[in-house]
């Protein structure tokens, strides 16, 4: 198969499988047990109330149109009205995304980084006590509640040190700008690339601040899935005959670790990548909740709270699509660098 | 072969395996220590009654935000609950939780896996197909989807973890199924006149198991952190139940006073918890699949 072919037969598979996703959440919304509206209300209003307030956000219509209405509306990027003030949640996710963004990219980078670090140790001393401090730390990191090691950090790092802030994602007043030159305006809602494209390095100092506890709490719970893949990885590499060949022509073990085994194990850490974006974005959720964090997991729950369900469906929607996009992306990544996955 | 004997054979291959633990080396021993930490929360669950200091609902027990001392080992909370007793008490609800999922997971993932591989063809593209779209979503988001349709209560919340959770065993049923089922062994089964259903029950089913084993442990340390997740963000179960999920929950807001007992003993029995089984788990897949550690 051409990667040209692979792409487009990957990419006709994702139209079914967002399909049945739209319609799972349409089912557990609509359909389950429980009417948006009245829970919305919880009792405290009149019965024309209801029917004004169903017929404004298209409720009254027969379940059929309905659906229709809402995979169209996708199409077009409609996500619908909130039912707290008839906006448009489509609008209110896209301003809360970058936000997510950029705690995903740091927090991503931070369980890579950490994951292949501590797994390539782990390999080098197989079987030490190093080795399985290591893999128990990756076990744990399983084990902690995200939540959890975040309020932990935050009482540590917050409270006590006074070392970082607990909450926010930024000091009020210091949103960078982005580039402006003239009447060309470029900001990428990304307040780490942002406040640099203002050249304004104490913003930037300032939004790492703010990003370092919550994205290196969400790094370390997903960290030790890395750890255990690079280990594995390595101890098989660690076995092959061009390791030993290595060795023989005298490398440093560092050298032998780093520049040779480890690439070997680059594909499979960025399959890991895709295959996690789903569990960072629920650790997203969580993180963001515990750190204030003003992005589209807080969004979420705020919704929740609220019992505002078209927003709650809009924003479980746009979730589903992106980790659709997301391994979607990856899969191509992978058939272009590794052919033998496209035969 | 009578169904008694085929029953038997499975009990005695599974359980010599699991009673020589310690001789096992490493994956022996952290399966045993995580089966003791889990083993613990559920004596002292059960034991409850009996063991704890305070009902763990009284209001004014204590002090209020009294620091862990003599007459209140872990301190006390904003309502002056002996947070002890609340300890003590706030596994049920988790424990629970965690069983009933499984429960629920193991009745439908294994059969719709058993099915949908011996049957091939179009039912079981279709139920992967399906299977996979429920996998890729993002577990947590899923359920607090239909957490907050169902509303509070033990059971709606098994269920939406559980919504979740299926795929993972049938896709590891299936995985296992499309493997054994080319073997020797089972094709002699068909050969000699097994009918479709013997073999699947009695031929194929019993090597499925293991795995499926292995994976209900470690998803039992899902169901937990999943039920810990749903009630963090508003999901939980009424304020009159003591749990460990919403005292960190609701400890989250006495943070900046700097309470700390209020968070860190639920927050260490969630993790002691979720650890337990997360390293049987660990352990048992290697013991039972060690071509799978490989």
């Amino acid at each position: 198969m051409t990667l040209r072919s692979y792409v487009v037969s990957r990419i006709l598979l994702t139209i079914p499988m967002i399909l049945l996703l739209l319609t799972l959440v349409f089912v557990i919304i609509r359909i389950l047990p429980g009417d948006p509206v009245l829970v919305h209300f919880e009792k405290q209003a009149t019965p024309a109330m209801i029917e004004e307030f169903r017929r404004q956000l298209g409720l009254d219509k027969p379940l059929e149109q309905q659906y229709l209405e809402y995979v169209v509306g996708l199409l077009r990027g409609d996500l619908g009205k909130s039912m707290a003030d008839f906006s448009s949640v489509g609008q209110q996710i896209f301003s809360a995304f970058p936000a997510t963004l950029e705690l995903s990219i740091y927090s991503m980078a931070i369980a890579v980084l950490l994951g292949v670090f501590l797994g390539a140790r782990a390999s080098r001393s197989y079987n030490s006590i190093e080795d399985h401090s290591i893999r128990i730390f990756g076990i744990a990191s399983y084990a902690i509640p995200v939540f959890f090691l975040g309020m932990v950090f935050q009482l540590i790092f917050g409270i006590w040190l006074h070392l970082f802030p607990t909450g926010g994602r930024i000091s009020p007043g210091m949103e960078p700008s982005g580039l402006t030159a003239g009447d060309f305006h470029l900001s990428t809602g990304l307040y780490t690339i942002d406040s640099l494209l203002e050249g304004n390095p104490s913003e930037f100092v300032e939004a790492l601040r703010y990003l370092f506890l919550p994205s290196l709490t969400l790094g370390i719970v997903l960290s030790g899935i890395f750890v255990r893949l690079t280990r594995s990885n390595m101890i098989e590499t660690l076995r092959l005959d061009f390791v030993t060949a290595a060795r023989a022509r005298g490398l440093t073990e560092r050298a032998v670790l780093y520049g040779y085994a480890l690439r070997n194990a680059f594909l499979p850490i960025l399959t890991m990548m895709g295959l996690q974006f789903a569990a960072l974005l629920a650790g997203a959720i969580l993180t963001e909740t515990t750190f204030s964090w003003p992005g589209l997991g807080r969004y979420l729950v705020d919704r929740i709270a609220f019992r505002d369900y078209t927003a709650i469906q809009g924003a479980i929607v746009f979730f589903g699509l992106l980790v659709a996009l997301v391994s979607l992306v990856v899969d191509i990544l992978y058939a272009y660098l590794d052919p033998r996955i496209r035969l | 072969m009578t169904r008694t004997e085929t029953r038997g054979r499975i009990v005695v291959q599974f359980l010599p395996r699991v009673a020589s633990l310690r001789k096992r080396g490493l994956a022996g021993w952290i399966t045993i220590i995580g089966l003791a930490m889990v083993s613990a929360v559920v004596v002292m669950t059960v034991a409850a009654p009996w063991i704890s200091p305070h009902d763990p609902n009284e209001i004014g027990a204590g002090p209020v935000l009294a620091e862990p001392s003599e007459s209140f080992p872990l301190g006390t909370n904003h309502m002056g609950q002996d947070m002890l007793s609340r300890l003590i008490w706030g596994g049920s609800t988790m424990l629970q939780v965690a069983v009933l999922s499984v429960l629920v997971c193991l009745a439908v993932g294994v059969p719709v896996g058993l099915v949908s591989s011996y049957a091939g063809g179009l039912v079981d593209k279709s139920t992967s197909l399906a299977m996979d779209s429920i996998y890729a979503f993002p577990g947590l988001v899923l359920a607090i989807a239909i957490a907050a349709m169902l509303g509070p209560g033990v059971v709606n919340m098994s269920l939406s973890i559980a919504v979740v959770y299926v795929p993972s065993y049938y896709r590891i049923v299936r995985s296992q199924v499309l493997s054994i089922k080319e073997l020797p062994y089972v094709e002699a089964a068909r050969t000699l006149g097994a009918s479709g259903r013997s073999t699947l029950l009695r031929y194929i089913l019993p090597n499925v198991l293991p795995s499926v084993v292995a994976v209900a442990t470690i998803n039992f340390a899902d169901a937990i952190l999943t039920a810990a997740g749903l009630t963090f963000v508003g999901l939980g179960l009424p304020i009159s139940t003591p749990d460990w999920g919403w005292d960190l929950t609701y400890g989250r807001r006495l943070l900046p006073s700097g309470a700390w007992w209020v968070i860190a003993f639920p927050g260490l029995m969630i993790v002691i918890l979720a650890l337990g089984f997360a390293l049987a788990g660990e352990g048992l897949s290697e013991l039972l699949n060690p071509k799978l550690e490989e």
